[in-house]
């Protein structure tokens, strides 16, 4: 019985209710990792009870119940009031009780740490700890910072929470525009950093990814009138699927042209592909549905030249529309090579001040490779490689490099 | 509820409004704001505040005697020009105030938390 994992999927739910109780997430935390304590002494040998997820929340609800009067017996003010709240005296109430759409503790509580006035690495990192159940140890490994600096950071943020009072609810209709993009954003940052890891040897981190396709699978089922929450969902799944084709067997990077197809995989590709055509239905489109829609008709290629470029540059300008970045110009400018040539493509990209994005240089390098410019297509690599954190990202671009280096003809001279 | 201050930010040297007629503009937009703030119930305090060039810094010194010095106490370009002191019930409340205050002003508005409670 693997309870560290039981107790992951579930301790969300659980934290999420129980800061609604007790309106204080360190009471919430503390209680649901008592629960956690109690259920490693009990269920290997009294086995996992019926619901795991209400005897957490129970458990945890008892627990800091227990613990706050053994502290207001102490003259603790906080802990007096804390447990005059009506919540917790609600007779009627089951704290474990199923939760409704519109109701779910946890849509509150991701809107809370995703809130505007927290600084964006502490949303990131409260949400991954709150209703990601992570430890603050994983969480400092996985941004690659100590154990002691992500502690203050959370600390920080948890503060600012309860001094400021940032609420604890759903935003309304006439806020959720405002409010929904920062959510969506932390969701899709814990997915890229886990898709392609900002620094260390390894291009990826499947465990961010994991988690962060579980955040938008909640989000989705939350929030299922939100086309750009079905979007992110989309892209994040398409995305997905292609992960086992990304690297080869000595962990190099392999470019989506080069992938083996065979390796992708299906059953996510059928279910991003379903949400994008359900996405499409609403007619409401956003940057998230669009870059899932480039994602889907790049997954019905059956072969790299079987591509659609014509529905992809069509998407990109649509893109480019409702989220006008050089980034967003950079990827339309890969697709134009596609239908109208290289030469048409780099006219557009040398326009773009991306100096010190690399994937700037990557494209630029690229483009200069399929000119035949290859003294300045191998400058345009090592210009990305200098740049690039990833290791495996920068093995392939010195390869490349290197590559150039060789088909430049003054150079064999 | 919560007490916030809106504290209202200057850049020293810099003139905040384009002309006497936006200045005149903003100072009756705050006039507004203010009779709003009241009606609403959300008013505590405010003020505007002369140049950082007028305040006077006094300090213990190590022997306990007094220290007085011309001011501010930090010497940076970015000083309070003015605040509000506003009762709200929770952060998303006060920065919708707070978004309303900016634009009257038109100038950046810091948001702070209180540590007590109004005496109820």
């Amino acid at each position: 019985m693997d309870i560290a994992a039981i107790f992951r999927a579930e301790s969300g739910r659980s934290t999420a209710t129980l800061v609604r109780l007790f309106g204080d997430i360190d009471i919430a935390e503390e209680a649901v990792q008592d629960a956690f304590t109690i259920a490693l002494e009990r269920w290997p040998s009294g086995g996992l009870p019926p619901n795991p997820g209400a005897w957490i929340t129970t458990t945890a609800r008892n627990r800091a119940i227990d613990r706050l009067r053994r502290e207001s017996s102490r003259h603790d003010r906080h802990a007096q009031a804390v447990l005059l709240r009506p919540e917790l005296h609600d007779a009627g109430h089951d704290p474990a009780g199923p939760a409704g759409p519109v109701t779910d503790d946890r849509l509150r509580l991701i809107f809370t740490c995703c809130h505007p006035a927290l600084a964006p690495a502490a949303r990131i990192a409260l949400t991954l700890r709150l209703l990601g159940g992570l430890q603050t140890p994983e969480i400092a490994r996985a941004f690659l910072v100590s154990e002691a600096t992500m502690a203050a950071r959370l600390t920080r943020a948890k503060k600012k929470i309860a001094a400021a009072r940032i609420p604890y609810r759903v935003p309304g209709a006439a806020e959720l525009p405002d409010r929904l993009p920062p959510v969506l954003t932390v969701v899709y940052l814990i997915f890229n950093e886990g898709h392609t890891a900002s620094e260390g040897d390894d291009l990826t981190r499947p465990d961010l990814s994991a988690e962060a396709i579980r955040l938008a699978r909640l989000l989705a089922d939350l929030m299922p009138d939100e086309p750009e929450v079905l979007g992110l969902l989309a892209l994040l799944l398409l995305t997905e699927s292609r992960r086992a084709a990304r690297t080869d067997a000595g962990g190099r990077l392999v470019l989506l042209p080069d992938q083996d197809r065979g390796r992708w995989d299906r059953a996510l590709i059928a279910e991003g592909q379903a949400l994008v055509r359900a996405c499409l239905r609403r007619n409401r489109p956003g940057p998230y549905q669009i870059q899932a829609a480039i994602s889907a008709v790049h997954s019905d290629a059956p072969t790299a030249a079987g591509t659609d470029w014509d529905q992809i540059l069509a998407l990109y300008d649509q893109l480019l529309a409702v989220a006008p970045t050089p980034v967003v110009a950079l990827n339309r400018a890969v697709a134009l090579a596609e239908v109208r040539g290289p030469a048409a493509a780099l006219a557009e990209v040398d326009a773009l001040d991306l100096d010190g994005y690399h994937p700037f240089h990557a494209a630029r390098a690229d483009l200069l490779r399929r000119l035949g410019r290859h003294a300045e297509s191998a400058a345009a690599y090592d210009r990305a490689r200098g740049l690039a954190t990833n290791a495996a990202e920068r093995r392939f671009l010195e390869a490349r490099a290197a590559a150039e280096m060789l088909a430049d003809p003054e150079h064999n001279r | 509820m919560t007490q916030y201050l809106m504290s209202v930010w200057m850049v020293e040297g810099t003139e905040p409004y384009a002309s006497p007629e936006e200045m005149e503009q903003a100072f009756k937009d705050v006039e507004a704001f203010n009779e709003d703030l009241k009606a609403s119930g959300h008013w505590v305090f405010a003020g505007g505040l002369h140049p950082a060039t007028t305040a006077t810094v006094v300090r213990a010194g190590e022997s306990g005697e007094v220290i007085t010095t011309d001011g501010p106490f930090a010497e940076t370009k970015e000083q309070l020009g003015g605040f509000w002191v506003i009762a709200a019930a929770d952060l998303d409340e006060a920065l919708a105030l707070a978004a309303r205050a900016t634009a009257a002003c038109k100038a950046p508005v810091e948001v702070r938390p209180f540590q007590d409670e109004p005496a109820a």
